[in-house]
C-alpha cells in the first residue's frame, strides 16, 4: 500500500515534470517568434513564420535573418549558459548563493574589456568579446588554482572566498583604470549593464562551440555532481571521481559564463535566480535541473529582451537591466509563498 | 572527566589567543593612525604632532593636525570597526561567509539614494549622504519586513535582499548609463567611498552612535554564540532565533548605516575583515571582536595608501580595501 502510494507520487512527478518540460519548450519557441517579430519595424508572426521558414529575399526575411535572428539566438545561448553555470556552480560549492559571477568571470571579463578600450582603443562589442573571454577564463583559473587544489568542506569554503577575494581584488583594478581615464569609463559604462543589441551573427557564430560544450559537460556531470552533493567522501565512496569532477566543472562554468560574458556582458542575476527557481518545481536533482535550465534560461533572457524592446520606445532598455525586473520578483515571491527553508 | 578538562583548558587558551591577536590588532590599527598624522604634503615632525596635540604649534599646524588629519584618522578607524562588525554579524546569522550589509541590500540601495540625489536632484555633499543612508535603510527596512515575518531564516533574508538588491543595481546601472559623462563619473566618485575633506563633526557623531551601537551588540553577543549551534539547540537554551536574527540584522543595518553617513560605501570590508580576522584568530567561526579590530586595521591602512600611494592624486579608498583586502584574503586563503 505504501510502497504503491510513493510509486504514483514519482509517477505523478515524473508526469509534472514532463509536462513542464514540453511547456517550457514551447514558451522558448514561441518566445522566439516574438523576439523575430518586434522591434523598430514590426511584423506580423505570419510575416515571421513565411521568412523563417521559405526565405525569398524580401524585406521582411532580412530584417528577420540579418538583424533579428542573430540577436534572438544569441539570447537563447547566453539564456542556457548563464542558468546552466549558475547550477554547476552552486552544485560544486554546495552553496544556493553561488552564482558565475562569483569565480571572477565577471570581474576579470570587465578588466581586460576595459583595458582592451583603454590601451587598444577597442570599440566594438563584437571586439571585445574575445578580451573578455580570455579576462574570464584567467580570472576563474585564478581562483580555482588558489582554492580549488583540495577537496572538503573546508575547499569549498575557500573556493567561495577566494572568487568574493580576487573579484574584489579585480573590480578594484578595474575601478582604478576607469578613475584616471574618463574616456574609457564612457564606453565601459555602457558594456557593463549587459545588452544584446547590435551583435551580428558572428559573435553567436563564436559563442556557439562554446555553449555547447559547456551544456553537454554539465549534462555528463549531472550524475556525479549528485554523488557529491553528500559530501565529497561519501561522493568518493560511491565511486565518483572528485577532483576530476570538480574540474571539469569548473571547466564547464568557465566555457559557460564566460562565452555568456564576451557576447552580451556582465548580465547577473540569470544564473542565480533561474536554478533557486527551479529547484522548487523540480527538486535538488542536478542533471534535471541542467535539462531545464537549458530552456528556463532562454525563456528568462528573451522575455527581458522583449519587453526592454517594448517598454521604452523608441528606445530600449538593456536586457540586463530588465533580467533583474522580472528574475528578482519572482524569486522573492518564491521565498515569500515558500515558508520552508530553501 | 579528563577529557572535559581539556576541552576547557583548549578554550580557555583559544580566547587568550582571541585577548592577544586583537589587542595586537588594535595596538598595530592605533600605531598606523599615528603614522598618518605624521605623514602629508605639509611636513611635521613627529615630536612636534605630539606637542600640537597637547595644544601646542601655531594656527597652521594646528588647523592641519587636529582640524583635518585627526579627524580622518579616527574616522578611518571607526568606519572600519563599524564595517567589520556589521560583516559580522551578517555572516553570524547567515551562517554564510558571504554575508555582509550588501546581501540585504543595504548598499545597493544607498548608492540608489546618493545616485538619485546626485543625477536627478542635482544634490551635493551631505545632502548626498543623508539620501544615501535614506536609501540603504528603506531597503534594508524594507527586505526585512518582506522577509522576516514569521521565521526569520537567515537563507530567507537573504535570497529576498539578493532578490531586492538586483533590482535596485539594474536602476544603478540604468541611471549612470543615462546621465551625462561628468555626472556619471562623479557619481561613480562617490560610490567608491572615501575619507577626502572629512572635518571634526561628523566624526564626533559617529563616534557616540558607534559607542552605543557597540554596547547593545556586546549584550547581543552570547546569544548569538548559542544560536549558531543551530536553531534547535538555541531554542532549547532558551533563545529565540527569529528574535535575535532581527536583533542583529537591525544592528548590523544601523552600523552600516552610520558608516555610509561619514565615508559613502566603501565595499569587501565588511566581507574580509570577519574572514581576517577569524584566520588570525583561528577561530572556527567569524567573531564580532576580531571582526571589529580587523576591520579598523583594514581601513586605517587603506586610507593610508589611499592618500600616500599616487599623491598629490587621492585613490578612493574602496579601491584600495579592495585591492589590499582582496589580496591579502586571496593570500590566506592560499597559504594554507
Amino acid at each position: 500500500m505504501g510502497l504503491a502510494t510513493a510509486e504514483s507520487s514519482v509517477r505523478v512527478r515524473q508526469k509534472r515534470s514532463g509536462v513542464l518540460w514540453v511547456g517550457l519548450l514551447a514558451l522558448v519557441v514561441g518566445l522566439g517568434f516574438v523576439s523575430l517579430a518586434i522591434g523598430s519595424r514590426p511584423l506580423s508572426l505570419g510575416q515571421v513564420g513565411h521568412a523563417v521558414f521559405a526565405p525569398d529575399g524580401d524585406a521582411a526575411s532580412i530584417i528577420v535573418w540579418r538583424l533579428r535572428m542573430p540577436r534572438t539566438v544569441l539570447a537563447v545561448l547566453v539564456g542556457a549558459d548563464l542558468a546552466v553555470a549558475g547550477v554547476i556552480m552552486q552544485a560544486l560549492t554546495r552553496n544556493r548563493l553561488a552564482e558565475p559571477g562569483l569565480l571572477g568571470v565577471n570581474a576579470g571579463a570587465a578588466l581586460t574589456v576595459v583595458l582592451a578600450i583603454s590601451l587598444l582603443g577597442v570599440t566594438s562589442v563584437s571586439g571585445y568579446a574575445w578580451f573578455a573571454f580570455v579576462g574570464s577564463a584567467i580570472a576563474a583559473a585564478l581562483v580555482y588554482w588558489l582554492a580549488g587544489r583540495d577537496a572538503g568542506d573546508q575547499g569549498r569554503i575557500r573556493l567561495v572566498l577566494a572568487g568574493a577575494a580576487i573579484s574584489a581584488s579585480i573590480s578594484a583594478a578595474t575601478g582604478i583604470v576607469t578613475q584616471f581615464d574618463s574616456t574609457t569609463f564612457d564606453s565601459y559604462r555602457f558594456w557593463v549593464v549587459g545588452s544584446l543589441a547590435d551583435r551580428g551573427s558572428d559573435v553567436a557564430t563564436a559563442v556557439l562551440p562554446f555553449s555547447v560544450v559547456a551544456i553537454g559537460l554539465a549534462l555528463t556531470l549531472g550524475r556525479p555532481l549528485n554523488a557529491l552533493a553528500f559530501g565529497d567522501e561519501l561522493g568518493a565512496a560511491l565511486g565518483v571521481r572528485v577532483a576530476w569532477t570538480r574540474g571539469l566543472g569548473f571547466l564547464a562554468v568557465i566555457l559557460a559564463s564566460g562565452a555568456a560574458t564576451a557576447a552580451a556582458g556582465p548580465i547577473s542575476f540569470v544564473g542565480l535566480a533561474v536554478p533557486q527557481l527551479l529547484r522548487w518545481w523540480v527538486g535538488p536533482d542536478t542533471v534535471r535541473l541542467v535539462g531545464y535550465s537549458v530552456l528556463a534560461g532562454p525563456a528568462l533572457v528573451l522575455t527581458a529582451d522583449i519587453l526592454g524592446r517594448v517598454v521604452a520606445p523608441p528606445g530600449e532598455l538593456e536586457v540586463g537591466i530588465v533580467t533583474a525586473f522580472i528574475g528578482a520578483p519572482s524569486l522573492l515571491a518564491a521565498v515569500l509563498r515558500r515558508t520552508r527553508a530553501l | 572527566m579528563t577529557a572535559a578538562l581539556e576541552v576547557r583548558a583548549a578554550i580557555r587558551s583559544r580566547r587568550q589567543r582571541t585577548g592577544l591577536v586583537c589587542g595586537l590588532l588594535l595596538l598595530i590599527a592605533l600605531a598606523v593612525s599615528a603614522l598618518a598624522l605624521v605623514l602629508g604634503d605639509y611636513h611635521v615632525a613627529p615630536l612636534k604632532v605630539l606637542d600640537i596635540l597637547a595644544g601646542g604649534g601655531d594656527q597652521t599646524e594646528r588647523f592641519i593636525i587636529v582640524g583635518q588629519r585627526l579627524p580622518r584618522a579616527i574616522a578611518a578607524l571607526l568606519v572600519g570597526a563599524a564595517l567589520g562588525l556589521a560583516g559580522a554579524l551578517f555572516q553570524s546569522i547567515s551562517r554564510n561567509p558571504l554575508g555582509s550589509p550588501d546581501v540585504i541590500g543595504f548598499t545597493t540601495g544607498s548608492a540608489s539614494g546618493a545616485l538619485l540625489a546626485l543625477l536627478i536632484g542635482n544634490a551635493t555633499g551631505a545632502r548626498v549622504a543623508v539620501w544615501a543612508v535614506l536609501g540603504g535603510l528603506l531597503t534594508a527596512v524594507a527586505v526585512l519586513a518582506l522577509t522576516g515575518r514569521g521565521q526569520l531564516r537567515g537563507e530567507r533574508l537573504i535570497v529576498g535582499g539578493i532578490a531586492v538588491g538586483a533590482m535596485l543595481a539594474a536602476v544603478n546601472d540604468y541611471l549612470i548609463t543615462r546621465a551625462d559623462p561628468e555626472r556619471a563619473q562623479e557619481a561613480k566618485l562617490w560610490l567608491l567611498g572615501s575619507l577626502n575633506g572629512i572635518n571634526g563633526s561628523p566624526v564626533r557623531f559617529l563616534a557616540v552612535v558607534l559607542l552605543v551601537l557597540f554596547v547593545l551588540t556586546a549584550c547581543l553577543r552570547r546569544r548569538l554564540g548559542v544560536l549558531e549551534t543551530g536553531d534547535d539547540l538555541a531554542t532549547a537554551l532558551g533563545v529565540r532565533p527569529a528574535q535575535v536574527r532581527l536583533l542583529a540584522a537591525l544592528l548590523g543595518v544601523a552600523l552600516t548605516g552610520a558608516a555610509v553617513a561619514v565615508s559613502g560605501p566603501i565595499g569587501f570590508l565588511a566581507l574580509a575583515a570577519p574572514q581576517l580576522g577569524r584566520r588570525l584568530t583561528r577561530s572556527p567561526t567569524p567573531a564580532l571582536a576580531s571582526a571589529t579590530v580587523t576591520g579598523a586595521l583594514l581601513l586605517a591602512v587603506a586610507d593610508l595608501v589611499s592618500q600616500r600611494a599616487l599623491a598629490p592624486f587621492q585613490i578612493p579608498v574602496g579601491l584600495v580595501t579592495g585591492v589590499l583586502g582582496g589580496a591579502y584574503l586571496a593570500w590566506l586563503i592560499g597559504r594554507r
